[in-house]
């Protein structure tokens, strides 16, 4: 169990901080990208970057994958999936979905 | 280069052993993977075939690498949904390491088309499962609901 719960203390630190949270909105938008295409369009140092992935990496957030030279960055949803599954209930997952869908359209249709 | 990729990363307390019979055998998979079992020899070229509850191809394909406890990668073609099954094969490779008292799990499933289906469809179902392979391994206990295959597919 503390083994479990450290495992969980790890996800939600990476998760704290805005710029690692843009780090896995990048990946979701476009998985498997190298340190180089992380960086671009990035206010962030390379430095910093590589710091941030390091944090993901070791909450198993982002997995990596050796292509050749290169190496490729991956959002990893486990985590995030064994997190909902300690905390919803599979009953409740259709209601959520609902929930959040009618909050995107209604959002949406003010911001529109 | 493959267009359409997901890779699940999880670590489980157990060995490479244990872990590999869950992944391959019958009586592990029936209860983390909505009741299914593998047809294979487990062999390089050997074909290879997930067989439903009610005796369906699921999904099938060949052995492309196999290294026992280690590594194990499969071409794997969906059957049942005509506009995945018209995609072709896709790639899935398993990856085993030890660290420490865990074994960290690699799934990568590709496919050299983007926006695939498949890969789509499929990017829903593996988390679930894996999770429930975890469960199972550390616990005795698969997660309910991978206990049987899904009404109605």
């Amino acid at each position: 169990m503390c083994a479990m719960s450290a495992e969980v203390d790890k996800v939600f630190k990476a998760l704290a901080a805005p710029e690692r949270r843009l780090l896995l909105d990048r990946l979701r938008a476009d998985n498997g990208q190298t340190l180089g295409e992380l960086c671009q369009h990035m206010d962030m140092t390379r430095q910093a970057v590589t710091k941030h992935l390091k944090v993901l990496e070791e909450a198993t957030l982002v997995a990596t994958i050796r292509r050749g030279r290169e190496k490729l960055h991956y959002l990893n949803p486990m985590p995030i999936h064994e997190i909902a599954e300690r905390w919803i209930d599979k009953y409740e997952r259709g209601r959520l979905r609902a929930l959040a869908e009618l909050k995107a359209k209604l959002e949406g249709e003010n911001n529109g | 280069m493959a267009e359409s990729q997901f890779v699940y990363v999880t670590y489980i307390r157990t060995t490479p052993e244990k872990l590999w019979r869950a992944l391959t055998e019958p009586e592990f998979t029936r209860q983390f993977w909505h009741d299914t079992i593998q047809e294979c020899e487990w062999k390089p070229g050997a074909s290879w075939r997930i067989v439903t509850p009610d005796g369906r191809t699921a999904d099938s394909g060949e052995v492309v690498e196999i290294d026992p406890f280690r590594k194990l990668v499969l071409t794997w073609q969906h059957q049942l949904h005509p506009e995945a099954r018209a995609e072709g094969y896709s790639r899935l490779t398993y990856t085993l390491e030890e660290k420490g008292d865990s074994v960290k799990l690699t799934v990568l499933h590709e496919m050299d088309k983007s926006d695939s289906k498949l890969i789509k469809a499929i990017s829903g179902g593996w988390p679930m499962i894996i999770a429930s392979l975890k469960s199972l391994l550390e616990t005795g206990e698969a997660l309910s609901a991978t206990r049987r295959w899904p009404e109605g597919m």
